[in-house]
């Protein structure tokens, strides 16, 4: 399959306001179309790596961002998100069009995707180990995952944990790493090479930017992983890094908390995480500097 | 009005056995359009009992799969919460009659399968309601915050109280004395509608008699003014027709109850729409008379012009 980076940025463009780009993401086939041009840096910027589909393939999830037919087109314009031509969602400032996809776009696969226990959590994989970090906003997790995955660890998702209902593994869906406000600097001072899509300021969550995911995490973004720990991470400033043990009972949880749709799949939800906190080794993690957070996480491995 | 030619989710509704022969673009854009109309569970439902679930590519399967342990889920708690007003209004003795997607459920009607919805809708009588008001907040349902001039507008022309919430599961419970509004010149007879409640064996739960069940549905949906789940209150409508038919004469007194209940125009719209997209088999002796009684004509322009574009 052809990747998105084969094409070049007019061809990019010309899809998005015509007939749409097509996408594999993961397990999910997005077709997007926008005619807002910053959708377009950012899909042509952090996308690249991931395979374009043909018009006979099916699609998961048929998206449009694109401004109001209202006034608001000329005046503090809007962006709309629209899913299979309905607008789920009130409109968003013109300027937050890209990032809107990629909430809309975790909403869409969090409320229509129950063969999967859904977990709030950024994952990563090193060895066949998958690594949990289910985190409230806030809590650094996006920006652990980002400085794991500079650092050789692979990219299951900064956002999600798709624990698979039929097999009990994680499934992979790579794409870009949402960082906020100050992570944007650290993660830029922390790797240098990271690409960066373009930074939007005031939003609701403050100033927002995504990172490119790894080639290498989206070329395996149909392998999955098993739960081999979770870790609930605490950014806290100045404080030395110390990683206590949490009971299963405790984890179980927790995690439940961090679910999506932990409720919707009922017992089935509550026999997935008793196999997953069984099988998995069970933390809180206190840190303030990544360096050594990452020493830490590769000694898990050892 | 010449049959349409069903659109393709109503033709997956009433024949998944059609849906065999799709191709991935098909099924995008079938999925895409239950997923709007809100009936991707009952779509799921209806090709699952026909045992095709499995003949469905592996893609929009998974879709399907996924509603049904939403349906799963949701059923789940609506048995819960059917179990909670049960004991909340048992002491005062009121018999607890369901109205609409809930009826459905507790009558087992095809039209509960895969159907979502977000109010629990029950029926009182209206000397019972400051009774039956009172059991609901002693056990923890409150009205939603409205002022003064929305309570009274509630209290004085409305066919229900204003919605209650319950305090820790935020479910919604409506109290209706009626099906339409006082002021409503087609409102009914409450008494009529009491008069022919029919009781569920096992559980002692009342609902409408199947004829009052099809003519609230069709009011709510073409008095209602709210077409914003349209197909997916036509589509309870051809599956609720196509079930109560078995009945020799249902559709005699269907048109009977039409008459007593003050409810010409409903009928004549349910009979219109569910055979213009659904192909609901009925009677044309009865739509053809239906068609040309007084006020039908009018009430087939305005209708056509209202409900045809919503859709």
């Amino acid at each position: 399959m052809l990747k998105l980076s084969a094409l070049s940025g007019q061809q990019i463009r010309s899809a998005l306001n015509g007939e749409g780009l097509r996408l594999r993401i993961g397990l999910f086939q997005v077709r997007l179309s926008s005619p807002i041009p910053i959708v377009t840096e950012h899909v042509s910027c952090l996308y690249g790596d991931f395979a374009t589909l043909g018009a006979q393939d099916f699609i998961d999830f048929d998206i449009a961002i694109q401004p109001p037919q209202s006034l608001r087109r000329f005046v503090r314009r809007q962006a709309l998100f629209m899913l299979d031509g309905h607008c789920p969602f009130k409109p968003l400032p013109y300027a937050q069009a890209a990032a809107f996809f990629e909430w809309g776009l975790n909403w869409c696969i969090a409320g229509h995707s129950n063969q999967f226990l859904i977990i709030h959590a950024a994952v990563i994989e090193r060895n066949g180990q998958a690594l949990l970090m289910p985190g409230t906003p806030g809590s650094g997790k996006s920006t652990l995952c980002a400085a794991l995955v500079n650092r050789g660890w692979r990219l299951l998702s900064d956002e999600m944990a798709l624990v698979s209902v039929a097999d009990g593994r994680v499934y992979p869906i790579p794409r870009p790493i949402s960082l906020k406000n100050q992570s944007l600097e650290v993660i830029k001072n922390f790797a240098d090479q990271t690409v960066f899509g373009p930074i939007v300021h005031d939003t609701t969550k403050g100033t927002v930017g995504h990172v490119r995911p790894p080639e290498s995490s989206v070329q395996l973004a149909n392998v999955p992983a098993q739960a081999a720990r979770v870790v609930f991470p605490k950014y806290q400033a100045g404080s030395k890094t110390l990683l206590t043990p949490l009971s299963k009972g405790r984890t179980l949880l927790k995690l439940a908390e961090n679910s999506f749709n932990y409720a919707t799949l009922g017992l089935t939800g509550f026999q997935l995480l008793a196999d997953l906190c069984d099988q998995a080794t069970c933390n809180d993690l206190v840190y303030s500097n990544l360096d050594e957070a990452i020493t830490l996480f590769d000694g898990f491995i050892a | 009005m010449k049959p349409l030619q069903p659109p393709l989710l109503a033709r997956a509704l009433i024949q998944p056995e059609a849906l065999l022969t799709l191709d991935a673009p098909a099924w995008s854009t079938l999925i895409g359009q239950a997923r709007c109309a809100n009936v991707l569970p009952r779509l799921a439902s209806r090709i699952q009992e026909q045992g095709l679930l499995t003949a469905i590519p592996e893609a929009p399967r998974r879709h399907l799969e996924s509603a049904l342990v939403y349906a799963q889920s949701f059923n789940r708690a609506l048995q819960w919460e059917i179990r909670c007003i049960d004991l909340a209004l048992k002491p005062i003795g009121v018999p607890l009659i369901f109205l609409k997607g809930s009826a459905y459920y507790v009558a087992g009607n095809q039209a509960a399968k895969g159907r979502i919805f977000s109010d629990v809708d029950i029926l009182v009588p209206e000397a019972t309601l400051p009774e039956v008001e009172a059991a609901l907040a002693k056990n923890g349902w409150m009205t939603e915050t409205l002022d003064p001039y929305d309570q009274k507008y509630y209290r004085q022309w409305m066919h229900e109280i204003p919605p209650m919430r319950h305090l820790q599961r935020q479910t919604s419970i409506d109290v209706h004395h009626n099906i339409l509004p006082k002021t409503n010149r087609s409102c009914p007879n409450p008494q009529d509608l009491l008069a022919n409640i029919v009781q569920m064996p096992d559980t002692g739960h009342w609902v409408l008699a199947p004829e009052d069940r099809v003519l609230h549905s069709a009011c709510h949906l073409f008095q209602g003014g709210e077409f914003d789940q349209g197909f997916r209150d036509l589509s309870d409508l051809d599956l609720l027709l196509r079930e109560f038919a078995i009945s020799s004469d249902f559709w005699v007194r269907l048109d009977e109850r039409a008459q007593r209940l003050k409810q010409p125009s409903a009928l004549q719209s349910a009979l219109r729409y569910t055979q213009a997209f659904f192909n609901t088999p009925i009677p044309a002796a009865l739509f053809d008379d239906v068609e040309r009684r007084p006020r039908s004509q009018f009430n087939r322009v305005v209708m056509d012009s209202l409900f045809l574009p919503a859709l």
